[in-house]
């Protein structure tokens, strides 16, 4: 891993993420012999924006690497309430740890913030920008379910301002994915997305509806539409009830569809495909340990 | 040009922006920031006939010398413009504008929730598209209207 900072999926070759995903099922296969592999090694989390899987995953990757965290904690209770810009709060923190993991919700920010330490520096989370790590898990999970050879894909709900959708889409053009993006009108990629794919050369085609495109699936990737994103909440229901599914709607998809989810879930995945062989998105959620100790493990030296 | 055509003066020490595109000469004051407060003596000229473009835009600055960062957002609107150093009522230089790879500062993001549009120690940075520019911290493209971000402040 030849990055000193990962800040989006954008940087990151079809090497890297094979070496990341290969190194992360080395984690899953025997993850005692990774135990001790960063002894003393302290993760600084700045969590401006509330978390909960990232943080506690990372938070689990470091401790079964050997290592600690040091946690900002709130914002309330930090001195980024007293107007500390973030610039000066990641020269702080890079004084207590060997590297730092930030969620914030200016995009851009995790650019910045590297470009202010020394250290280590992992985008967890930017606005409506980018997550890598997120990315990183999806594909470990997608590697693992439905290969990347010959791989088409559904991405489906908020395009917009969902940032693992804009990680994830331009991670998947280094493996040369077929990807179909499902979305309302107003929630469709941004402008700057497509530009990325478009320069890459991508296969993508958009619709507003599934039923069209979704026996070609090997993957659905849901994500949330949320109700701030509407000027009125009747609207909101209206549009979010047409990207719903249950057991029902995966009649037409294919018996080995994998569906994923970068979670939290409110209704667009319905309860009663959680029992179903199609659920992939707890796996998912837990790749996310295995895959960032592997993250961690290759930005922290180990093969030192 | 004869002088029935255009009454600018000489300037004695400054910049001469020239062959700006027609319709531009008041982004480029902004570029420069320039207001009626900012104390500098300045001619325009607005849609004066050119040779070479036919109609374009000029601007006569006294006591000011561009720096490149005002040089490159300035390519981006008046790509033609020539810029003439002079000294002592003599040009004592004179370059085209290039188009520059990034521009740094003095455009915005217009992206609100960029981080460059925040309170904090650092300028804005865009790369230079075939078509447009691109924040390089928030990814957003700009395609249309450049002169509208420029940072008046």
């Amino acid at each position: 891993m030849s990055h000193d900072h990962i800040i989006s999926a954008k940087q990151l070759s079809r090497a890297d993420i094979e070496e990341v995903l290969d190194r992360a099922a080395e984690v899953a296969e025997d993850p005692e012999s990774f135990a001790d592999r960063h002894e003393n090694t302290l993760l600084g989390l700045l969590f401006f924006e509330p978390s909960t899987r990232t943080k506690m995953s990372f938070t689990a990757a470091v401790k079964r690497l050997g290592g600690d965290v040091v946690d900002m904690g709130t914002v309330e209770s930090s001195s980024v309430k007293k107007g500390e810009s973030l610039a000066d709060t990641v020269r702080v923190v890079e004084g207590y740890a060997d590297a730092l993991v930030l969620r914030h919700p200016s995009e851009g920010s995790a650019q910045m913030a590297s470009e202010f330490v020394d250290v280590p520096l992992i985008n967890a989370g930017d606005g409506a920008g980018q997550h890598p790590t997120q990315t990183l898990l999806d594909l470990y999970t997608i590697r693992e379910s439905a290969g990347f050879d010959d791989l088409t894909i559904g991405i489906m709900g908020d395009l917009k301002y969902g940032r693992t959708v804009h990680s994830l889409a331009h991670a998947l053009t280094t493996v040369d994915a077929d990807q179909h993006f499902v979305s309302p009108k107003s929630l469709q990629l941004p402008r700057s997305v497509r530009y990325d794919l478009h320069e890459e050369g991508a296969t993508i085609r958009e619709h507003t509806e599934l039923e069209p495109v979704l026996p070609e699936l090997d993957v659905l990737y849901v994500t949330r539409i949320q109700a701030e994103r509407f000027p009125d909440e009747s609207e909101y229901r209206e549009v979010a009830g047409e990207y719903q599914i249950d057991t029902e709607t995966l009649e037409a998809a294919r018996d080995d569809l994998t569906v994923m989810h970068p979670l939290p879930r409110v209704d667009e995945i319905a309860h009663d495909i959680d029992e179903t062989d199609h659920a992939h998105y707890f796996q998912q959620a837990h790749n996310g340990v295995p895959v960032r100790m592997a993250l961690l493990d290759l930005m922290l030296g180990g093969d030192e | 040009m004869s002088d029935r055509e255009l009454r600018v003066s000489k300037i004695r020490n400054g910049t001469v922006v020239d062959h700006i595109t027609a319709g531009q000469a008041l982004n480029v004051l902004a570029i420069l920031d320039i207001t009626t407060e900012s104390g500098e003596t300045v001619s325009v000229g607005i849609r004066v006939p050119s040779d070479r473009l036919g109609s374009k835009d000029i601007v006569k600055v006294e006591g000011r010398e561009l720096s490149q960062d005002e040089v490159d957002v300035l390519s981006l609107i008046a790509p033609a413009a020539t810029i003439n150093i002079v000294r002592d009522f003599d040009v004592v230089e004179k370059h085209r504008v290039e188009r520059p790879t990034e521009v740094v500062g003095v455009l915005s993001c217009p992206n609100r929730h960029c981080i460059t549009t925040e309170d904090e120690p650092v300028e804005s940075r865009f790369d230079v598209l075939d078509d447009g520019i691109r924040c390089t911290y928030c990814d957003t493209i700009v395609r249309d209207n450049i002169a509208e971000q420029i940072d008046v402040a």
